[in-house]
């Protein structure tokens, strides 16, 4: 079934539209048709992006054409395997919520007419999966927020966010990598390294995997942050 | 062999060609903003492509050496100086011991070094990536007396080098690339094509993208160009979802100002996507200054392929014209 289009995205890129098909997640077509390019590696695709519903193939053309990318595309989509992702235990992401590191913790309960016991609670109860990651090096765009968390982005971005921070942001949550600018509401801090150059896979998380927060005390923060 | 840096100005980095390759992880590309700059400054010195380079902007940077160095220059009205003496950009340069490298004005200028800037590789690369603090030199920007080590010349490096000191010259009587350098200005005509989104411009942003004048804002940076001048309207408002964003795109934000994405610009973006700068005009864009003007013409994508792959072969034929100019020491 071709229902996908692709569009140039400048002269070096092309984006792929992937929706949902024939019973199949647009998350799991684009997770394996990015298995299959990385498999067949065509001349000239340089990088892959995936993001919530389309993979953005990167190319040097030099090396190929805008044509014979779109008909190994197309070809690849039509004859595609689509297999479900293979089920992993989740992620656990610790968090200290509240104070100093989750300074919009109680501000995210009064928009809710809720207290903030109530809303860790929430937070930690889901079942999270990556949709993406964007943004910045490794911050993952987590799917399976709890509808009464939504909270609409602050009006005026913060200019400083610390690493680690965890933030609601409309109906995602996600946690910062590093210190940055950012407009979401700031609900608590890991001590975890979400980037580290220095690996030999930097990223804690990759599109598709699960995530779940867990609540920590500050004194277990602090240890933990020595630890990593 | 390393270099001080005697004076930083006000943004100087380590940069080579970026990172393309960890995009689906939030990596930013990044490298230097002027590619074609970089690219023509190290074969000047006989370096591979790749090889990092410092980046400075505008100007007041002055680089000190400790043992007798190959350099280049390259990028928009580039002055600079030795030992107090002008030098020009686009040729190599044989530096003294000791001696003190200038760069009075300019906008992006490349100083290329024959052998590289030596700094660990990070993720395949050594640009710097300011916002994650890595690449490059200890992450960060450089500041005045940081030393810096430089790699072992390439052959053709070396060979330029010995010539120039046989003859007793400075500088090379040769420019790599010369019709190859881009022809800057402070109010160039860019190439786009369009985006997904350009057709959800109304007709009258439509037309104020193709035939008005913007302007580079002072809030600019490695990561975004943002224009002033004209703002844009969509004719309705759109439901976006993050995807992928390359050099060049040109955002179209809630305030609708555009934003032209440079190097250091996020992998993904939810913004409407109005076109995409091509390949070959971005050296034009990445050496404005805040205050210069920049207009936008339409072209297709066959004739920014036919454009890229033209200039590709021009650089390889001017590095296989430098090895046989060398042909004889190299041999």
């Amino acid at each position: 079934m071709w229902n996908s289009s692709v569009v140039p995205l400048g002269d070096c890129a092309l984006t792929v539209d992937v929706p949902d098909a024939g019973g199949d997640s647009s998350q799991d077509r684009i997770r394996c048709l990015a298995e299959r390019i990385v498999a067949d590696a065509p001349a000239g695709v340089t990088a892959l992006v995936p993001a919530i519903r389309t993979l953005t193939v990167h190319y040097d053309p030099a090396q190929t054409t805008f044509r014979t990318l779109c008909d190994y595309l197309i070809t690849s989509l039509l004859s595609l395997r689509v297999v479900a992702a293979p089920v992993r235990a989740p992620i656990v992401i610790p968090v200290v919520y509240g104070g100093e590191s989750g300074p919009d913790l109680e501000y995210v309960a009064a928009v809710h007419q809720s207290t903030p016991d109530a809303i860790i609670a929430a937070h930690t109860a889901a079942d999270y999966s990556v949709a993406m990651i964007g943004f910045l090096p490794g911050f993952p765009y987590l799917h399976g927020l709890d509808a009464a968390l939504h909270t609409p982005r602050r009006a005026e971005p913060r200019t400083a966010v610390p690493a680690g921070s965890v933030g609601i942001g409309g109906s995602s949550t996600g946690v910062y990598p590093f210190a940055s600018p950012g407009g979401w509401h700031l609900i608590g801090r890991t001590p975890l390294r979400l980037f580290d150059a220095r690996r030999s896979y930097p990223s804690l998380l990759s599109a598709g995997d699960r995530v779940r927060f867990t609540a920590i005390s500050t004194s277990q923060f602090r240890e933990l942050l020595e630890r990593r | 062999m390393s270099i001080v840096i005697r004076q930083a100005g006000i943004l100087t980095t380590v940069q080579d060609l970026g990172r393309l390759g960890w995009q689906h992880l939030g990596v930013p590309v990044g490298g230097v903003m002027d590619a074609v700059a970089h690219r023509i400054a190290n074969l000047c010195v006989g370096n591979a492509e790749h090889d990092a380079t410092l980046e400075c902007t505008f100007g007041a940077v002055a680089v000190q050496f400790e043992a007798p160095a190959l350099v280049a220059l390259a990028g928009r009205e580039v002055t600079a100086s030795l030992d107090g003496a002008a030098v020009p950009a686009w040729r190599p340069i044989l530096v003294k011991p000791g001696a003190l490298l200038a760069i009075h004005t300019g906008c992006r200028t490349t100083i290329a070094i024959a052998g590289g800037i030596h700094v660990p590789t990070v993720l395949d690369a050594r640009s710097t990536l300011l916002r994650a603090g890595f690449g490059g030199f200890e992450g960060r920007a450089l500041r005045r007396d940081d030393r810096l080590a430089i790699g072992e010349p390439a052959p053709l490096g070396g060979a330029i080098a010995a010539r120039l000191d046989a003859e007793n010259r400075v500088i090379g009587d040769f420019s790599a690339g010369w019709s190859l350098r881009p022809d800057y200005t402070a109010s160039p005509t860019v190439r786009m094509i369009e985006g997904p989104e350009h057709r959800s411009l109304t007709a009258a942003s439509r037309h104020a993208l193709h035939d008005a004048t913007f302007r580079l804002a002072p809030d600019s940076d490695r990561m975004g160009f943002r224009l002033t001048g004209q703002t844009l309207a969509l004719s309705s408002e759109l439901e976006m979802l993050s995807s992928g964003v390359t050099a060049g795109t040109i955002q179209l934000p809630p305030g609708g100002a555009p934003i032209v994405l440079m190097s250091d610009r996020q992998t993904t973006g939810g913004y409407p996507r109005l076109g995409d700068v091509i390949t070959v005009d971005l050296p034009l864009l990445a050496q404005l200054r805040p205050g210069d003007a920049v207009r936008f013409q339409l072209t297709d994508l066959d004739a920014a392929h036919e454009l890229y792959r033209r200039r590709e072969r021009d650089l390889s034929s001017a590095r296989r014209a430098l090895y046989m100019r060398y042909a004889q020491e190299l041999s």
